[in-house]
């Protein structure tokens, strides 16, 4: 065995080997992704960046239940609600703060309009920390914006639910 | 007493024109051997390697040279001053000027000296006093210690490359660098003597400090080694420096074993192709060898780097001294005899 070894160390077939191996990885495709340019495929259940929806109409799905507010184990989520003219209670304040969030769904979950929802959105990245207080302007503004995109992943996602 | 001065000017200033017209390319050189050497790690581990700066990235070297030349030049409160400065400078003008003897074609060399392996020999064995300067002069543990390893190192493995040299100079009988290219006219050396090829090939990884040999700046164990303390130009010229001795022994390969400029057969479409092209090809092809071991081997364990230089290659070589100069003694093959 020993003479074996030698015989293998001295004639460098390990090396070889190792060699061949990776000449072959050489021409193997690349595992990079090109990113900015290409991007990798995200699952429809991909919780990224928060966004409230709206009903075809126009009118916000949120009736101000807090069900997300209270489930939020991050503590995330500041709502204040007041009725509105025509009796309905509505937000007048729906506030998450980014750089709370843990990003694990559960106010998507325990929403039972589907009006808060995590988009396919994973690219938010701003300056200051001020910028990642999300008003409720801004994350509607996020649900006009990504609509298309969120009612698709809901859709694909819903028999599973 | 004027046209003795011009006589001396002119003469200055065409050594100086020769000097650019090595340096430039070799600077090129420089460049390229970066981006390959990144390219070719990358791809063997199924990366991309830089390609984002200019095309195929090929602009990334100079980018980051440009980087490191506005980047502050920080030199330690304990070190020695002069000699922290010195010793990237030193490195970088030795590898350099080792590429004075080095012919890239027929008759086409900066000084066609006749001891010019020796020469080689050296300034390559000099180099070793850059990287102990550096280690000493940065009064810092991690450079002393990647100084301590790079010494021993080098003075190793130039022992078993001077007896593989001594080898090829008996078959050629000459310590000229381009009459060995032309010894070599009919069979290139690697075949009669390819142990000696594979142990200088080896020898050549140590004395670069390449992987698998690389532990005067294994990163997991001192930070890097006897560079740790630089920044900014120095930092440059330690860089130059390694990768203008890397293509060295790329061209001292090509030059002892590969028939330098020689084409591979003596026949129409080859022969007619520039000897330094070939040259340029070759060292090419040794270069990617150089760069496919960086990319699949572990490092060596100190004694276990020791003990190949000291107990495999001393022994191996020294009996290929003997055994080459009893066939050439006894078969009448020595030239000049």
């Amino acid at each position: 065995m020993r003479i074996i070894n030698f015989i293998k160390a001295f004639l460098l077939i390990d090396f070889m080997k190792a060699f061949y191996l990776a000449q072959k990885y050489f021409f193997r495709s690349k595992a990079t992704i090109n990113y900015p340019f290409e991007r990798g495929k995200l699952s429809p259940r991909f919780r990224g960046e928060h966004a409230l929806r709206r009903y075809p109409s126009g009118e916000e799905r949120c009736i101000g239940c807090k069900l997300c507010e209270a489930v939020c184990p991050a503590q995330a989520i500041t709502i204040e609600t007041e009725p509105r003219q025509d009796g309905t209670r509505r937000t007048t304040r729906y506030d998450i703060d980014m750089v709370k969030c843990i990003y694990c769904g559960l106010c998507e979950e325990s929403c039972p309009v589907d009006a808060i929802v995590e988009g396919p959105n994973f690219e938010f990245a701003t300056e200051t920390r001020k910028e990642l207080y999300y008003t409720k302007e801004k994350l509607l503004d996020n649900g006009d914006r990504w609509e298309s995109a969120i009612s698709e992943n809901l859709k694909l996602d819903a028999k599973y639910r | 007493m004027l046209s003795f001065l011009q006589t001396y000017i002119i003469d200055i200033l065409v050594i100086v024109l020769y000097c650019i017209l090595i340096f430039i390319p070799l600077l090129l050189g420089v460049v390229f051997a970066l981006y390959a050497d990144r390219k070719i790690w990358a791809a063997v581990q199924k990366r991309r390697g830089p390609n984002v700066v200019g095309p195929y990235g090929l602009f990334q070297v100079p980018a980051d040279g440009l980087k490191f030349i506005f980047k502050e030049i920080i030199i330690p409160d304990g070190s020695d001053k002069v000699v922290f400065l010195i010793a990237p400078i030193l490195t970088l003008a030795l590898s350099i000027a080792a590429w004075a003897v080095v012919p890239v074609q027929a008759g086409v060399v900066l000084s066609n000296i006749n001891v010019g392996i020796l020469y080689i020999f050296a300034i390559s064995s000099l180099g070793v006093y850059g990287i102990l300067m550096a280690g000493w002069a940065s009064n810092s543990k991690y450079p002393f210690f990647g100084a301590l390893r790079s010494a021993a190192q080098m003075v190793s493995y130039e022992v078993s490359i001077g007896f593989v040299l001594v080898t090829v100079l008996m078959c050629v009988g000459s310590l000229n660098l381009s009459e060995i290219v032309m010894a070599q006219k009919n069979l290139w050396f690697f075949i009669p003597l390819f142990p000696m090829f594979i142990i200088f090939f080896i020898s050549a990884l140590a004395e670069t400090n390449r992987p698998p040999f690389d532990l005067p700046e294994a990163e997991s164990e001192l930070v890097a080694g006897y560079q740790t303390e630089y920044s900014g130009m120095p930092f440059v010229l330690f860089m130059f420096g390694e990768y203008i001795n890397i293509l060295l022994m790329c061209a001292l390969t090509t030059i002892l074993f590969l028939g330098g400029w020689l084409p591979p057969f003596d026949i129409f479409p080859l022969n007619e192709i520039p000897g330094f092209i070939w040259f340029v090809i070759k060292i090419t092809f040794v270069f990617y060898i150089f760069a496919m071991v960086k990319a699949f081997v572990p490092r060596y364990r100190y004694d276990q780097l020791m003990r190949l230089g000291w107990k495999v290659f001393l022994p191996i070589s020294l009996l290929a001294v003997v055994l080459t100069s009893s066939i050439l003694f006894f078969f009448n093959l020595a030239p000049g005899m």
